[in-house]
Parts: structure tokens; C-alpha cells; sequence
């Protein structure tokens, strides 16, 4: 018995002494390393928050408060990611998150708020702004008329005086006048003049260039009527030293809401569509962003100078992806195949000749291309056809297939790539047992390794034709979308593509209209959407087959 | 071991972050009032102790300026002085030259645009539609500027800004081969091939949308200006002349050149340049940004005015670079004094003049510029000459169809009037 409980107790406690000198060994490491990581977590998180609590105070301070408040929440929500255990998942999710949120879920949202409004050139800022800048725009100078020296003063005295500014200026016959807000000039008396200026005045005090700027709004706002006539206009100053005589050619009235032309008496009304028009819809630019609706989207179907283009782009576009990917997926297939084959000597130098086309950034290569593809000048012509004139870059069918050869040159280094990848991936006994059980190479890799190649490379054939769908740079950078029908009478050419439309619409000449090139890339992200949706679930019943 | 992908992955967290702090920073902000309404208030404050001390107090403020990287030098040295006399600091803010327009016209309505951009008077259209600037008034300043500089920066009776350079096309020729400057067209392409250059003449064109640009003396000769010009050199945009009959028989004259071989687009800016460069050209139609590649090349360059291939001067267009004063601005008063005193006087636009090469808009730093470098007073006389480039935004439809039409008719495809007739249809439908 106490041989039993001598060593009942003891050896567990030989047991314990290792499992507890482990966990002490442990402890002592991760403390180590802990206390590290803490100060790291601390200084990393508390950067961080001060980061966002004076964004955050910035923010608030220039009244964007949904902003702000998002900036809060996000440093709250990362904050207490990081200093909780476990959530490993959320911690290792979480940077990516923030990135896509920013960069995609933002952009797209915005894309999608801007193709409900008529945001475009003409349209780009409030009803608010728009009226300060027409009343800008449309005050006239009165013509001949002269530049007054200008000074301004206000009333002397310590107590009592208003801030009201007086403008005071001489006339061409050297009298000294004085006016303010809804106040005509006037003469004044005992004024004191320098060189044509007015320098003192008995019961003012002359403002110094400092004064001036520390109220500046006050001064550039000022408005003195010349006289009690109101045709005689007014007068303004931009620099408070020289005023000039303005009128102005139209009227806003705050209450009716309207603009009426001094001149002719018109009236215009705002009817809603972003802008005042008058009765004959004639309208006043600049107008304002206002929510239009679908209109941009039933623009896009209805209209007859958009829809034509936009279905002829759009058939052009889906042959452009499929054929990109169709025409490098084969080439590349095949290099990877003529590669792979163990026959092949210093496979491993044409491989690395094969990426180079990869390699170049591919707006330049496009741009080494639009110049070899030069009709009279290009090598192509020059020297393969040997002077021929072949017209690559301005016939619309022979522009079509240019940029098909272009995207073959740019694409099949990729695609020769990931097929090489996924080849040497495949067991070799596979073709082996099959040409054992009879089946030619040919046979052999039509049924046993191209479907399993495809399981491979089939998403990867999807996000191709995606990229192709919206490959901007080579359209772009090569033929611009040209050459144009000119008989059509649209601002499209026989090789533009979606994007490339886009971007005319939004980007090219003086009539941006984003409102329009939005809801044109809410379409396009629709189709390349829908496509993939449909494309992964077709490829994943690729891979039950298998 | 472990801290090392944590320690990334919170890096990354606080790039995230910070990025998003940023982002929202630039982000539009509804309210512009607000600024205005603090700034009312301050001031309202200072006025007090001014009142109260009764002694002259330091302006406060500050100026923010969008130039690009060649301009900010200077505008530093003015900046400086500036702040000096008023006591306003002025804040330069480098930005790309070409993206200023857009920026421009995106930022100005959130609050965050700046006081002063930098630009190129073709802007005026779309600035001025969207309601992004503000005119200044030069007053009797407006005297002492080149006649086609204030033409430009003018937009519906307004002027908007304040010129400093003018750009534009002219001949150049090279002087070993031809030592005389040609009358007429004619006589530049004859003198071009006795010269036994390989091409007597090039201007860079493109294979589909052709230059219109460089183009328009040649369509000017024939009497066919784009639009029809008011009495002050605005243009009215309701007057379309460029399917006028000058128009059609330059439409003739392009096909017949094309024909002959002497315009060729397939020679591309980039060729006429080479081309140019190593002497086998003896006239190019460019502007001054090919001169010093050529001088380098060891060309005798010698700039000539642009011949006339019709019965009219061949007038090109001229492009004017200035400052322009935002809409919704703060400091409207030190912005114009800036504007006008600083930016306008003959110290900074003949430095200006001195960084970029190019004439003065400035009538005193003009013929500063014009005696002091051959090459110049040759762009400059011709500029001098020079119609604005219309910047009304209807000029946007007429770009859209002209280049392609003109590349058309130089290619031979189809009838040069009926090409040139519809292009004129194409651009009346496109501007109403």
C-alpha cells in the first residue's frame, strides 16, 4: 500500500513534471513572443484609431457626417477584430474586405447612383451653385463705360456704427462720389483726393489692402446702384481697387423661383429637367444635377442615334471576347502541348521565348503594332508583303481582324502558361494506359486530357473573356476605334467595343454625359455577370462528371 | 513566427484605412456653405479688433493654386512676393496639365477645388457650361494684351482669365534647302521638290481621323472658318460655316492633294518629324514643341508663315494658355488681385515665356520675346495673325465628325463635296 501510494503519486508526478516544464517552456515562449505582439497590436491599432478619429473629426467638421461616421465605425470594427481572441477568419478577412468595400463595392455603387442622374457636363453641381454662376456669367459690363478708382470706407467713429462698406469713387469730372447697398452714389463732401482716388472722407474710415482681404466676401459681393434708375446698372468690384459699371442681363426671383431676362422680359422656369427653360424649351446652362430615373437606360434603348450603335457595338464586343479567347486558348493549348512532349530539346528556352510577348506592357506592344501596321510606312506591308498596301488599320473588316491578331499576340503567352501548368499536372500513365488500351495520341488526348485540362482552365476561360470584354487599352491604343463609317453620322467606329464606348460617351469631346456612360457600364456589368454566373455553374458540372 | 503575416496583415489594415480616411476626404461633400459661413464669421471678428485697436492688421488667408510642374517655379517667385505685399500665402498645387479640366470641373462644386487653375482657353466651353468660373475683369488691362490672347480667354462677352502664352502652328523649313519662304502653296511644293528633298512637304496626319488642326490655315485660305465669328471675335456656334462653298472646294483641294501624293495619312506626326529631322523634308507644317528636336538634329530651321493654298491668309488656330478664377471661391478679392497684378505683370509672363518656350500673351513681354529669339518671333507672328480656336462645347460634335471626314476624302473614298456636305449635315444634327 505505501509502496503503492509512494509511487501511485509519483509517477504522475514524473509525468506531470514534463507535461507542466512543456507547458512552462510554452508559457515563457509565448510570452515572449506575446508581449511583442501586444505592443505591436497597441502601437498598430492605436496609429490607427488616431488616424481615424481626426479623419473623423475633419469630417464632422466639414459636415459630412455619413462619412465620418463610417470612418468611426470601420477603426471601431477593426479595433475590436484585432484585440479579441480567436476570429481568426475576420482577422485575416478583414484588410481585404476594407480594400474591396473601397475599390469595388464603392465604385460600383457610385456607378449605379450616377446612372440614375443626369450628371454631365451642364449638369454638375446644385441648383444653388448653377444660379450664383449664371448670375456670374451673365453680368454684363456696361459698354464704354470707365474704371473707377476705387475705395472703400466705413463709418468712423468707436460705437454705435454699423459695418456696413461704402464704395467711394470719382467721376471722370473729378467729383468724389459715395454709395453703399441699395444706397446710389451720391457726392461726397470734404473728400480728400490722390491721384483720383479717394483717400479720406469726413465721417469714414478709409479700409487698408489687409482690411479689404479679412472682407473680402463683404466687398466682392457689394453691389452700389449707379444711380436711382435701375438700367444704369451698378457697380461691383473683383479687387477692391477698380469698379466697373455692370448690368445684369438676368433676374433670379428667390420666391417664384425663376430667371428673367432684363432685356427681353422672359421667363425662365424650373421645369424639373436640371435646368431653366423658358416656354419655347429653350434652356439656361449651367443647370444642376437632379435624379432623372431610368431616363438614361430608356435613352440607351430608344433613342435612335444610341440604340443603333449600341446593338452593333455589342454583337462586336461579344465576338471580339469569344474569338480572343477562343483564337489564344487554341494556340496557346498547342505550344503547350508541342512543350510538353518529352521529345522536344531546350524546351526550356522556347518556353521563355514564348511569355516575352507577356512581358511587354501590352499598351506599348499595341502601340509597336499600330505602327507596323502602317499602310505605306509598317513593317507587315514593308517587308513581309513586300510593299503591298494593305489598308490594317482603316478597312473596317481587315481593322476587325488586326485587332484580333494583336490580342492573339498579347493573349496566348497566358494561356500557354496556365495550360502548361495544368498539363504537367496530369499523369502521364493516364495517356500511357490509354494508348495500352488501344487509343491513338490524337484519340488519347481529345478524351482523357483535354477534359481534364478543361476542369482546370475553364475558370480561368471565363475571367479571360471577361478581361477581354472590357479590354480597353488594346482598342484604345491601336486602332482608337476607328476607321469610322463617315456616311453613318455617329461617333463610332467598326472596332469599338463597349468600354470604348463608354469612355466617348463619358470622356471624349466637350458634351461629357456620365449620367448616360454610367447606365451604360451598369449594363455592360450586368452582361459579363450574368455570362460568368451561368459559365462557373457550367463548370462545376464539369467537375461532378470527373 | 507568428507575428510576422499578423504584423502585415495589420499594416495592411491601417494602409486600408488610412486609404479609406482619404478617399472620403476627397469624397463630395454637400455642403460649400459652410466655409463660407466660418470664414464670415472670422472676418467678422477681425474687423472687430481692427475697429477696436484702431492699427492696421495682417491679412489672414490663403490662395490655393492648380499649375503644372513647368509653371510652378515661376508662380513660386510670384507667390512669394505676393505673400509679402498682402500678407496672403499662396498655395501651389502640381497637377498634370491635362487633367486639370476635368478636375477642375469635378472638384470646384464640392468645396475642394482651388482659387486659380492653370489652363488652355479651349476649357472655356465646358468650365463655363458646367459653372465651375468665374469671369475677371481685366478692365483697361485688358489693352495690354495680345488682341487673339483676349479673344480666346472671352466666352459669351466675358473675359475668364488671364492670358499668358499663345501657341500655334507655323512652317518650318529648312534653310539648306530652300532659302526662300514660298508665297503660295504651290510655290512651297514646287520649291520643296526642286530642293530634291524626298518629301518637299509633311504635316503628321492620322490614317483615320486625319489632323484637322493642322489643317484648318489650308481650310481658312478657302474662306471657311468653322463657325462664323460676332462682332467682338467670339464665335456663334448657331452659325455653321463649314459647309459653306469655301468649305466644298477645300474638301476638292484635299482630295486632289491626297491624290497627288502630298498630304498622306499614313504619315503619322511621328514621321513627318523623323522625316523632317534628317533632312529628307524641306517644309513642316508643326508647332514649336517639334523645333528643338530639330535643332538638335542639326537642322537650319527657319519659321515661315503658313502659304495660302486658296485665295485667303491661311490663318491657324491659336491656342492660349492662362489662369482662371474658380466660381465658387473664398478669397474672390485676393484671387483677382493675383490674377490681374501679378500673374498679368511683364516679369512673370516673360518668365513664364522663358520656362515654356512660348509668345507672351502679354503685349510688353511680346515684343520682348519676338527681339530676343528668331524662332519665337517666327511662332509669334504668325500666332499674332492667328483665329482663337473656338472653345464654345458645340465644337466637341464638330471634332467628332471633321478628322474622319477629312481622312476619308484624303484617302480617295468617295466624293470629296458629298463627303464634305455631310459631314456639315452630320455636325448642324449633332450640335442641335
Amino acid at each position: 500500500m505505501v509502496e503503492n501510494t509512494t509511487s501511485g503519486p509519483k509517477q504522475p508526478h514524473s509525468m506531470k513534471q514534463t507535461r507542466s516544464q512543456r507547458q512552462a517552456a510554452k508559457i515563457i515562449d509565448a510570452t515572449s513572443m506575446g508581449w511583442k505582439l501586444i505592443l505591436f497590436k497597441i502601437v498598430v491599432l492605436g496609429l490607427l484609431c488616431a488616424t481615424a478619429v481626426y479623419a473623423a473629426l475633419v469630417l464632422f467638421m466639414n459636415d459630412r457626417w455619413l462619412i465620418g461616421s463610417l470612418v468611426v465605425l470601420g477603426a471601431v470594427a477593426l479595433t475590436w477584430i484585432y484585440l479579441q481572441r480567436g476570429a481568426l477568419p475576420a482577422k485575416y478577412l478583414a484588410p481585404g474586405l476594407v480594400f474591396l468595400l473601397i475599390f469595388q463595392i464603392f465604385v460600383v455603387l457610385y456607378s449605379g447612383y450616377v446612372a440614375f442622374t443626369n450628371y454631365g457636363t451642364g449638369h454638375n453641381s446644385t441648383k444653388e451653385h448653377a444660379v450664383h454662376a449664371i448670375m456670374l456669367q451673365t453680368q454684363d459690363r456696361v459698354p464704354d463705360s470707365p474704371t473707377y478708382q476705387l475705395s472703400v470706407f466705413e463709418e468712423a467713429g468707436e460705437l454705435l456704427t454699423s459695418d456696413e462698406l461704402y464704395f467711394a469713387v470719382t467721376t471722370a469730372d473729378g467729383t468724389a462720389m459715395i454709395g453703399a447697398d441699395e444706397q446710389p452714389l451720391e457726392p461726397l463732401e470734404g473728400a480728400v483726393l490722390d491721384e483720383g482716388r479717394v483717400v479720406a472722407a469726413e465721417g469714414y474710415e478709409l479700409l487698408s489692402f489687409a482690411e479689404l482681404l479679412n472682407r473680402q466676401q463683404e466687398v466682392t459681393n457689394l453691389v452700389v446702384p449707379i444711380s436711382e434708375d435701375p438700367n444704369d446698372g451698378y457697380l461691383r468690384t473683383q479687387d477692391g481697387q477698380r469698379a466697373y459699371q455692370y448690368t445684369s442681363r438676368y433676374e433670379y426671383d428667390e420666391s417664384a423661383d425663376t430667371m428673367t431676362n432684363t432685356e427681353t422680359g422672359e421667363v425662365y422656369r424650373d421645369t424639373g429637367e436640371g435646368a431653366f427653360a423658358n416656354e419655347s424649351g429653350e434652356q439656361l446652362m449651367p443647370g444642376w444635377q437632379i435624379n432623372v430615373g431610368m431616363d438614361n437606360f430608356v435613352r440607351a434603348v430608344t433613342e435612335d442615334s444610341i440604340r443603333g450603335p449600341l446593338i452593333y457595338v455589342t454583337l462586336w464586343t461579344f465576338a471580339f471576347a469569344f474569338l480572343s479567347v477562343a483564337t489564344t486558348f487554341i494556340l496557346g493549348l498547342f505550344l503547350a502541348v508541342v512543350f510538353n512532349d518529352r521529345r522536344m530539346k531546350s524546351r526550356k528556352y522556347y518556353r521563355l521565348v514564348m511569355i516575352l510577348p507577356y512581358a511587354f506592357p501590352g499598351f506599348l506592344s499595341a502601340l509597336v503594332w499600330a505602327g507596323m501596321m502602317n499602310q505605306e510606312f509598317g513593317f507587315i506591308n514593308n517587308v513581309l508583303f513586300g510593299g503591298a498596301a494593305i489598308p490594317w488599320l482603316t478597312d473596317p473588316w481587315l481593322a476587325k481582324l488586326s485587332i484580333l491578331i494583336v490580342n492573339l499576340w498579347l493573349g496566348f503567352p497566358y494561356m500557354f502558361l496556365v495550360c502548361t501548368g495544368a498539363l504537367q499536372a496530369i499523369p502521364e500513365e493516364l495517356s500511357e494506359a490509354a494508348q495500352m488500351d488501344g487509343a491513338k495520341p490524337f484519340q488519347a488526348f481529345r478524351s482523357i486530357k483535354l477534359p481534364l485540362l478543361l476542369t482546370a482552365i475553364a475558370p480561368l476561360l471565363i475571367s479571360s473573356f471577361a478581361f477581354n470584354f472590357n479590354n480597353f487599352n488594346l482598342v484604345y491604343m491601336l486602332t482608337g476605334g476607328g476607321p469610322r463609317d463617315v456616311s453613318a453620322g455617329v461617333n463610332v467606329g467598326s472596332t469599338d467595343i463597349l468600354i470604348s464606348m463608354v469612355y466617348k460617351v463619358a470622356f471624349v469631346g466637350s458634351q461629357a454625359d456620365y449620367g448616360l456612360a454610367s447606365a451604360f457600364s451598369i449594363l455592360i456589368f450586368i452582361i459579363v455577370g450574368t455570362i460568368s454566373v451561368i459559365a462557373f455553374r457550367k463548370t462545376k458540372s464539369f467537375e461532378e462528371l470527373n | 513566427m507568428r507575428a510576422k503575416p499578423e504584423g502585415l496583415l495589420r499594416l495592411t489594415a491601417l494602409l486600408g484605412v488610412s486609404a479609406l480616411a482619404l478617399t472620403a476626404c476627397g469624397g463630395n461633400g454637400e455642403n460649400g456653405t459652410t466655409d463660407e459661413e466660418t470664414d464670415a464669421t472670422e472676418n467678422g471678428g477681425a474687423e472687430q479688433t481692427a475697429d477696436d485697436n484702431g492699427e492696421e492688421l495682417d491679412a489672414s488667408g490663403e490662395l490655393t493654386v492648380w499649375v503644372d510642374a513647368d509653371r510652378a517655379e515661376v508662380l513660386a517667385d510670384a507667390a512669394s512676393d505676393f505673400e509679402a505685399d498682402t500678407g496672403i500665402a499662396v498655395n501651389l498645387v502640381q497637377q498634370d496639365f491635362g487633367e486639370i479640366r476635368d478636375q477642375f470641373v469635378s472638384q470646384v462644386p464640392t468645396g475642394e477645388g482651388p482659387d486659380i487653375a492653370v489652363g488652355a482657353h479651349d476649357w472655356l466651353g465646358v468650365l463655363v457650361t458646367n459653372g465651375v468660373v468665374a469671369p475677371v475683369e481685366l478692365g483697361d488691362a485688358a489693352g495690354d494684351f495680345e488682341d487673339v490672347a483676349v479673344a480666346a480667354w472671352s466666352y459669351d462677352d466675358q473675359v475668364y482669365g488671364v492670358p499668358y502664352s499663345i501657341e500655334n502652328i507655323a512652317l518650318l523649313r529648312n534653310a539648306d534647302l530652300v532659302d526662300e519662304a514660298p508665297e503660295s502653296f504651290e510655290e512651297m511644293i514646287q520649291l520643296g521638290e526642286e530642293s530634291g528633298a524626298t518629301y518637299p512637304f509633311v504635316v503628321g496626319l492620322d490614317p483615320n481621323e486625319a489632323d484637322p488642326y493642322h489643317l484648318y490655315p489650308f481650310q481658312m485660305s478657302f474662306g471657311s472658318p468653322v463657325f462664323g465669328q460676332n462682332e467682338d471675335g467670339t464665335y456663334n456656334p448657331e452659325d455653321l460655316q463649314l459647309g459653306n462653298e469655301g468649305g466644298i472646294e477645300f474638301a476638292d483641294w484635299l482630295a486632289e492633294q491626297g491624290q497627288a501624293g502630298v498630304l498622306n495619312t499614313n504619315i503619322d506626326s511621328d514621321l513627318a518629324e523623323e522625316n523632317f529631322n534628317d533632312g529628307s523634308a524641306a517644309f513642316q507644317l508643326t508647332g514649336p514643341w517639334n523645333v528643338p528636336s530639330a535643332l538638335e538634329a542639326g537642322i537650319n530651321v527657319e519659321v515661315d508663315f503658313i502659304p495660302s493654298a486658296g485665295d485667303q491668309d491661311a490663318q491657324p488656330f491659336a491656342g492660349v494658355q492662362g489662369f482662371f478664377l474658380s466660381a465658387q471661391s473664398d478669397n474672390t478679392l485676393a484671387a483677382t488681385t493675383f490674377l490681374v497684378d501679378y500673374i498679368g505683370s511683364p516679369e512673370v509672363q516673360t518668365a513664364l515665356y522663358e520656362v515654356g518656350g512660348r509668345a507672351p500673351a502679354l503685349s510688353e513681354s511680346f515684343e520682348a520675346a519676338l527681339a530676343d529669339d528668331e524662332i519665337v518671333a517666327g511662332f509669334g507672328e504668325v500666332g499674332a495673325e492667328a483665329v482663337p480656336m473656338p472653345s464654345v462645347p458645340e465644337m466637341g460634335a464638330v471634332w467628332d465628325f471633321w478628322g474622319a471626314t477629312q481622312a476619308a476624302i484624303i484617302n480617295g473614298d468617295g466624293d470629296p463635296a458629298q463627303l464634305w456636305e455631310q459631314m456639315a449635315e452630320d455636325v448642324e444634327g449633332a450640335i442641335e
